[in-house]
């Protein structure tokens, strides 16, 4: 079986304008949803007290709302969640409330309102925690981007490390962006999900700059579109079967992981998908307005090392 | 020239023994038992009580399956969870003939059944985090400023004696904020106080300041000293929260401390919230009281006292060491005065002793009471939920001033060291604020294991059929590969004894996914050596070496998100990072080294190689 059966490098590059303008307005669309909507934080940001209650039997979801109005709990949000038996029921952090006995007392009220709930799973989140965690993941991706572009730099040079590290964020970006559209939760998870996509689509422009490297020096007649479209086209295969790998366990999580999984498993789908297009489609254009040449590579000699795939 | 050397081949086989050995114990499930561990720290877990735990089983006939102990509890294996529930009876019984005073805290835990021969070699099941086996986790904040505003209470009534002794005459000590002003007439008292205050009270920072008329001196603490004292009371806390979850008979908890004014504190198994949050917050003192020494060498009265009938103004204690006793009920000393306890030795008699240090109004009381009552005994006591405990009751020799106590007689160093542990930790230094809860039932840990298997396998059965489908034998090679990556991590994992949380899993199905681009890189550059028409030795050669740059290349963007994670990440997230990192570590030497083994243990000794099992070669042109 070969699933790509090229005969002439497809000519990527006549066509980097329009990647990039696709790219700029998935973007933009992007930005625009991160600001109108914003991201729906989960309540390790936000800080506040999630619970999972289970029902022997479904119980009226707008019933149990009012009665937690009744008792004081007026911003408190009562949703189905994977069954009509279980409910998540989420109380934001309130001035006056001991926001420690939240849970208690909220139980106190369901088990008045009948139907013997269970609580099966509590979280409670203090103020303090959710600014830490919001402004630890901020370095973290700080750290991600630096680390990234300086190996980058140090492995091939400027022009790649910075071109690469636009891509990737714009990836970013862009699952954000999904995460405001459909206001689904951002999660602790989520955020690592995120990270590691970031880490993991890189492989993919270093895989493309790798292959460029290397034909600089055979293809010496070659113009440079022509070097970056050989590059391309010749780790196609590899690009696709390797994320299709990935995106086949990343499914099976989405399949069988559950609610817990869910979000996780959709930010990495996101980022799989578009960190091919954009770590190929998107950071080989950017090099080429860089102004990426051959000069850039012949000087040294001692670059040993040779491209794979 | 595809052939590894024998120590290379060796070195495969042995990690994969070594990575099935250090899987093992992970399928072998686990069994019901019963964890006997001391409550008071005074008393050790030894062999004594494993030997006593044994005989109580076979007294009552319980069948078991093996007592093993270690150096905080004796664990005994049962068959079932009923034999488990009566053994547990029995044993609480036997241990702790006084429910209202128990010695040894019987919990009911499950152990890994695997067998001894395994466990002899280190190797054990992966911890279950919370998320996978139920339980509480609680985030606790320790009030910094309510440590030093304690202690700066304390070091103006201080002053105040202080200043009284010296004979300065002072208008007034207050503390205002995360300082003590006191305020004098004129400056020449200012400077007798500041000399009187600098030459005893070490920690304490001394600037002058005016008041309207008023002259004044403010003195704060010093950095250090305030690092010192906050350092303090995160310790305590521990400590006392250590005692006091010893009480709810959890199995494993874990305190730790978390930055620098943190407590973790996660109870697996625990669903009780409500009571487990009060046993947190409780809080505890020490009191000095005297003991009624002539009616409690009467023994008619002894014995009406032990049915409850104490003469009027005291109560009935039981000392450590069996003999009971009367202390008065009115309290002399309260913990609050207590500023250190540590361990040591009497210089005379190089006895095992108990040095206290008290404020200076604590000094002063002590003083009081030790010279008006010479020859006559005094009771220490730890009083905590309302029920007391006589720690220890000496008879007083001397007067005692100073502040410093000396508590000994029969007494071992160890003894000496817990003792000065509990008075030490009978009360919290700071208050503490719960900033994060987490409870999650039983049935949902069990859940989020099935959920995280689940994914892993189907995930690795999907990319297994599909590598074998597309590259055949070197494919099904790769799938062998990665079988070995899951096996190592999940090895490595049980030999660290990390946690493992949904999220831990899910970076294992996912490290797998990405695991595969090593293999896809190898087998893909193997073809392209085919295409261009090199001998199927000759590409396999060629193949992996050149393959191997690219990979570490790919692998190294992974681990630096991966280390980022791991610096910045906390709690479950945390875990994902130390499973994404170890698992790029374990795949570069899988889908390197160990495809690499079996590639050329099956291709590498055929000298005319006509053709490998890679999957269709397809050229450009030709048709």
């Amino acid at each position: 079986m070969e699933f790509f059966r090229i005969k002439r490098d497809i000519p990527f590059m006549k066509h980097a304008l329009v990647f990039n303008v696709i790219s700029l307005i998935t973007f933009l669309l992007a930005v625009f949803f991160l600001t109108t909507r914003g991201l729906h934080f989960s309540i390790e940001f936000t800080g506040g007290t999630l619970m999972e209650v289970a029902y022997a039997e479904a119980p009226n979801v707008d019933q149990v709302r009012s009665h937690l109005e009744k008792d004081g709990f007026a911003d408190a949000q009562v949703q189905n969640f994977g069954s009509a038996r279980d409910l998540l029921i989420r109380v934001p952090l309130a001035k006056g409330l001991d926001s420690a006995k939240t849970s208690e007392r909220v139980l106190t009220t369901l088990t008045a309102a009948g139907g013997n709930p269970q609580f099966r799973r509590v979280e409670f989140v203090g103020p303090q925690v959710g600014k830490e965690l919001a402004s630890d993941g901020a370095m973290a991706l700080l750290l991600v981007c630096f680390g990234i572009m300086a190996y980058l730099a140090l492995r091939f040079e400027w022009r790649f490390a910075v071109s690469a590290i636009i891509a990737n964020l714009h990836d970013i970006v862009i699952i954000l962006g999904f995460f405001a559209f459909f206001q689904w939760e951002f999660s602790l998870p989520v955020l690592a999900a995120v990270l590691a996509i970031l880490g993991y689509s890189v492989n993919e422009s270093v895989v493309v700059f790798d292959r460029i490297r290397e034909n600089f020096k055979k293809m010496r007649k070659a113009t440079v579109p022509q070097v970056i479209d050989n590059a391309i086209t010749v780790t196609m295969s590899r690009t696709i079967i390797t994320h299709g790998c990935t995106q086949m366990v990343v499914l099976s999580m989405l399949i069988f992981g559950g609610e817990t999984l869910h979000y996780f498993a959709l930010a990495l789908t996101i980022g799989i998908l578009f960190g091919i297009y954009s770590s190929v489609l998107v950071s080989s254009p950017l090099v080429m307005w860089l102004g990426v040449s051959r000069d850039q590579f012949i000087k040294p000699k001692k670059d040993k090392e040779e491209a794979v795939v | 020239m595809n052939r590894y050397p024998l120590w290379k081949n060796l070195l495969v086989a042995g990690m994969i023994l070594l990575g099935l050995l250090y899987t093992l114990p992970n399928f072998y499930g686990e069994s019901p038992a019963v964890q006997v561990s001391s409550v008071k720290s005074t008393i050790k877990v030894d062999t004594k009580l494993a030997q006593r735990v044994e005989e109580t089983l076979q007294a009552a006939n319980i069948p078991h399956q093996g007592v093993f102990s270690d150096l905080n509890s004796v664990r005994v294996r049962f068959g079932d969870t009923e034999t488990q529930i009566k053994a547990k009876d029995a044993v609480e019984k036997a241990l702790n003939p006084d429910a209202n005073n128990a010695s040894y805290v019987v919990a009911l835990n499950l152990l890994s059944s695997s067998p001894n021969w395994l466990r002899a070699l280190h190797a054990l099941p992966m911890y279950l985090g919370l998320d996978l086996r139920g339980g509480v986790h609680f985030l606790l904040q320790v009030d910094m400023k309510g440590a030093l505003t304690k202690r700066l209470d304390a070091t103006g009534t201080d002053l105040r004696t202080l200043l009284r002794d010296k004979n300065v005459r002072h208008i007034g000590v207050a503390r205002d904020g995360l300082a003590v002003a006191i305020k004098f007439r004129d400056e020449e008292t200012r400077k007798k106080a500041r000399d009187a205050i600098s030459d005893t009270q070490t920690d304490l920072l001394l600037a002058d300041a005016q008041d309207g008329a008023d002259l004044k001196l403010v003195a704060t603490l010093k950095p250090e000293a305030q690092k010192r004292i906050q350092e303090f009371a995160v310790k305590q806390n521990i400590t006392t929260l250590h005692n006091r979850i010893n009480e709810l008979g959890v199995a494993e908890p874990i305190i730790q401390q978390q930055g620098a004014d943190r407590i973790v504190v996660q109870l697996p198994g625990v669903q009780d919230t409500a009571k487990a949050k009060d046993i947190l917050g409780r809080t505890a003192t020490l009191e000095v009281r005297l003991v009624d020494d002539e009616n409690s060498e009467n023994p008619a009265v002894m014995e009406q006292a032990a049915h409850g009938q104490p003469p009027l103004g005291t109560e009935y204690y039981v000392e450590r060491n069996g003999h009971p006793l009367l202390v008065k009920k009115q309290v002399v000393l309260t913990g609050d005065r207590l500023t250190d306890a540590q361990p040591g030795f009497d210089n005379q008699t190089h006895e095992a002793a108990v040095h206290l240090t008290l404020d200076s109004a604590g000094a002063r009381i002590f003083k009081d009471l030790t010279r008006e009552n010479v020859n006559k005994r005094m009771a220490i006591l730890l009083i905590e939920k309302g029920k007391g405990e006589v720690v220890t009751a000496p008879v007083i020799r001397t007067e005692i001033g100073g502040g410093r106590v000396q508590i000994s007689g029969r007494m071992t160093t160890m003894e000496a060291a817990d003792t000065a542990l509990l008075l030490r930790a009978g009360s919290l230094a700071a208050p503490m604020e719960i900033i994060e809860e987490r409870t999650i039932g039983p049935s949902l840990g069990a859940e989020n294991i099935k959920k995280g298997f689940d994914s892993t396998l189907w995930g690795f059965a999907a990319v297994a059929v599909f590598m074998t489908a597309y590259y055949l034998l070197f494919g099904f090679i790769s799938v062998i590969a990665l079988a070995c990556n899951l096996l190592f991590l999940i090895a490595l994992l049980s030999l660290m004894q990390a946690t493992l949380t949904l999220p831990g899993m899910a970076a294992i199905a996912l490290t797998l996914g990405m695991a595969i681009d090593a293999n896809v890189l190898i087998n893909e550059r193997v073809r392209e050596e085919l295409r261009n028409g090199n001998s199927p030795q000759a590409a396999i050669s060629a193949g992996y070496d050149r393959a191997f740059g690219t990979i570490i290349d790919s692998n190294i963007t992974t681990l630096i998100a991966g280390v980022a994670l791991f610096i910045f990440g906390s709690g479950p997230v945390r875990g994902f990072a130390v499973v994404l990192c170890l698992g790029i570590l374990t795949s570069i030497f899988s889908a390197v080294t160990v495809s690499r083994a079996i590639v050329n243990l099956y291709y590498g000794r055929q000298r005319k190689l006509e053709k490998v099992s890679i999957g269709q070669i397809w050229k450009a042109g030709a048709k």
